[in-house]
């Protein structure tokens, strides 16, 4: 929130000029006939998206030339409010003339943006980027009857958000490849979610198969689990640097096990392994002496030497080691 | 002409209520806590509007009638205030209301339920009215407080105050109600009924907006909402919003002075509105009995129109009206109103609320009438729900499968 958004939008006021006049006055709005379209040698199809009980209703009709699939009228239907009924009939106008498989390569984002008085400016405010989504589905339906397939076969990807037609694929890649952590990157990175919101959590305008928070959810978590897979796959090819902490630990405890601790012993000492600070420039191994060694002479001299020198022949050369 | 048909939504502050007020703005300007005479002048008229107020709801002398700011304000001071006295500071965790109140109420009770509180939500029947023997199966012995409105905002139910403040009294629990609808359009007498806690709203009969007021029954204990002076009495701090607190008054009174007349010349122009509505449009209805509800309310039910579409074109032909299902809100939900009824998911987009004043016209009303038939032929016409092709077989939809 801030001072231009303490009013809130006067919603209408939003609207392009295109989408109020073809509200109050729609261009392909009715129906057409099966006599009609037979009497012209056509096919008809008919085909709804929605429901009454969605709040947004709309109805396709198709007149459609056999011989070479082309779509030759278009009227629609629609139960909805003012852009519901504008992206309806920039639709339906956008359908005729085309075949039907060029039909269905029409999403929202084509009837939305031939809803624009101008072209970088938004014909809809982002709450109502969903009417046009219906013009889209109802498309699909219409090609799927016409063809014999199913309505979701036109559909190569998983579509997350639909306003912004961004797809599961490209939310994950975007996800990993600027390491986001929040919605709002998202959003800002992809436009996903930045319209009716559906998609960003349960509880929306409507219920969604894939909902952002999950989906980043799911990403950071692989994003985590490949990292520490590849962290255990360093330790084991010997990789020092790319250990996690807990491995460079167990390194260093089995290299001072093996190499190390036998001559402490023999002198009535001991020492362990306080912490490791990784730089740039060093792995700084902490430790402290216990027993004899604590105050020996050679603690900070020869044996520190000899501890050091094992550690970066056996495991990195970036290795110094501190007594505490 | 334009004509304002969205009374329940805010009104115009009568013209004598405005006179009422602009001397406090420009000649007597004091700070009435201030012991000189500038402030103490604006004493009688402070005292006056009080009176007006009293005498507007039958208050009892022992009770008290505390100014704020709206009744967004008085909802949020009780919830908050028995919460903090009854629940966190005593032995009680429950709070009981209904599905269909005003946000300032459910906002507020998804607060405290957040905070821990037991909040019941209680349903309305096939009329949009809580029945009083729901509330009483309700209450138990850890109910803090039974928060009902008097009328609906939507509907223009009345709900049985009188019954559910008995019940509340045989259980001595506290009984608070939005009384926002119902004062200023039907007879509110505070004497007569067992509430506790009423809050009300200047701007919704005539006054100006930014003032309402919380009734307080024998003046009984309510921690502030609002800390900082004593003004009020210590009860709500803030400097006395002198010309709001003249203007409430006044238009209180005007309310409610003569308030059978008035609102039966309302009720008449109402009645015909929607009876034109009913007999010129087939296949509408409007929710609630007539006789049960506020005299200037009509929520009626178009089918095949939707609501938002519908207003666009009442607005079109200069006439405010609203919906409660706006598909343009962020939860696209039904009209929860016309939900809780039992009204056909089909229908529940379709509800569009007119709501008449004493100022309302017999000319506004047929203009109304005109239009709204003009209208709802226009978007019938382009309708799917009366398209006469139907689907190619595969094609139909048969339920919602865009919302949940």
């Amino acid at each position: 929130m801030a001072k231009n958004d303490i009013l809130g939008d006067s919603l209408w006021d939003a609207y392009s000029d295109k989408v109020t006049t073809l509200m109050n006055n729609p261009q392909h709005q009715g129906e057409i006939t099966e006599e009609e379209a037979a009497s012209h040698g056509n096919k008809l199809i008919v085909a709804d998206f929605g429901a009454e009980s969605c709040g947004d209703a709309v109805r396709l009709y198709w007149e459609i030339d056999p011989k070479t699939d082309k779509i030759v009228n278009s009227k629609f239907k629609s139960f909805g409010c003012g852009t519901a009924i504008a992206s309806s009939d920039v639709m339906t106008e956008l359908c005729i003339g085309k075949t039907v498989q060029e039909a269905v390569k029409i999403t929202n984002i084509d009837v939305e943006l031939a809803l624009r008085d101008t072209p970088d400016v938004p014909a809809v405010p982002p709450q109502k980027m969903h009417c046009s989504v219906m013009a889209y589905d109802v498309i699909k339906k219409a090609a799927g009857l016409y063809m014999g397939v199913d309505a979701e076969s036109f559909e190569e990807e998983i579509i997350v958000c639909e306003c912004a037609r961004v797809s599961l694929g490209t939310l994950q890649e975007v996800i990993r490849l600027n390491d986001l952590t929040t919605i709002e990157q998202i959003t800002d990175y992809t436009k996903a979610g930045g319209f009716c919101k559906s998609c960003i959590k349960p509880g929306g305008h409507e219920a969604r198969e894939y909902y952002l928070v999950d989906i980043l959810a799911d990403t950071r978590k692989q994003m985590d689990e490949e990292k520490m897979a590849a962290a255990a796959d360093a330790g084991a090819s010997g990789d020092f640097e790319g250990m996690t902490l807990v491995q460079q630990i167990k390194a260093i405890d089995a290299v001072i096990d093996e190499s190390v601790r036998q001559f402490l012993v023999m002198d009535g000492g001991d020492m362990e392994v306080i912490d490791i600070k990784n730089s740039d420039e060093y792995i700084d191994v902490y430790i402290r002496y216990l027993g004899a060694c604590n105050g020996c002479a050679s603690s900070s001299t020869g044996t520190l030497y000899a501890i050091e020198s094992t550690l970066k022949e056996k495991l990195s050369s970036k290795i110094r080691v501190l007594p505490i | 002409m334009q004509v304002y048909m969205d009374n329940n939504a805010t009104t115009m502050v009568d013209p004598e209520v405005l006179e009422a007020m602009i001397p406090y703005f420009k000649e007597q300007y004091g700070n009435p806590n201030s012991l000189h005479k500038f402030g103490t002048a604006s004493h009688p008229a402070i005292s006056k509007a009080i009176d007006q107020a009293y005498t507007a709801i039958n208050a009892a002398d022992e009770d008290d009638i505390i100014f704020t700011s709206c009744a967004t304000e008085s909802n949020n001071w009780v919830l908050q205030s028995v919460w903090i006295d009854k629940i966190l500071n005593g032995d009680k965790n429950h709070i009981v209301t209904t599905e269909i109140e005003h946000p300032s109420v459910l906002s507020t009770c998804k607060f405290l339920e957040d905070q821990g509180v037991k909040v019941t939500y209680l349903p309305v029947n096939e009329q949009g009215v809580v029945e009083a023997h729901t509330v009483r199966s309700f209450i138990t012995e850890k109910t803090a407080l039974v928060s009902v409105m008097w009328a609906n905002n939507e509907t223009g139910m009345i709900f049985p105050i009188q019954e559910i403040g008995e019940i509340c009294k045989e259980k001595e629990v506290l009984f608070h109600t939005d009384g926002v609808q119902a004062v200023g359009k039907i007879p509110v007498d505070m004497q007569a009924v067992n509430v506790d806690f009423m809050s009300m709203s200047a701007h919704k009969f005539h006054g100006p907006k930014g003032i309402g007021a919380l009734y307080i029954k024998n003046s009984q204990e309510l921690s502030p909402l609002l800390h900082g002076g004593e003004h009020m009495g210590g009860r709500r701090s803030g400097t006395l919003n002198v010309p709001f607190i003249v203007g409430m008054g006044k238009a209180m009174e005007l309310a409610t002075t003569d308030m059978e007349a008035k609102m039966a010349a309302i009720r008449a122009k109402r009645d015909r509105l929607e009876d034109a509505l009913l007999e010129a449009i087939p296949e509408t209805f409007t929710v609630g009995d007539r006789d049960n509800r506020t005299p200037n309310t009509i929520l009626i039910s178009i089918r095949g129109v939707e609501g938002e579409g519908m207003l666009w074109d009442l607005n079109n032909g200069q006439i405010g009206a609203s919906t409660g299902s706006a598909c343009a809100s962020e939860d696209l939900e039904a009209n929860t109103v016309m939900l809780a009824i039992g009204a056909d998911n089909e229908l529940a987009h379709t509800g569009i609320r007119l709501s008449l004043s004493r100022f309302t016209t017999d000319e506004e009303v047929d203009y109304v009438i005109n239009h709204f038939k003009d209208a709802v032929s226009r978007l019938r016409a382009i309708s799917s729900s009366y398209a006469k092709v139907q689907p190619t077989p595969g094609g139909e939809v048969q339920e919602c499968e865009l919302h949940h």
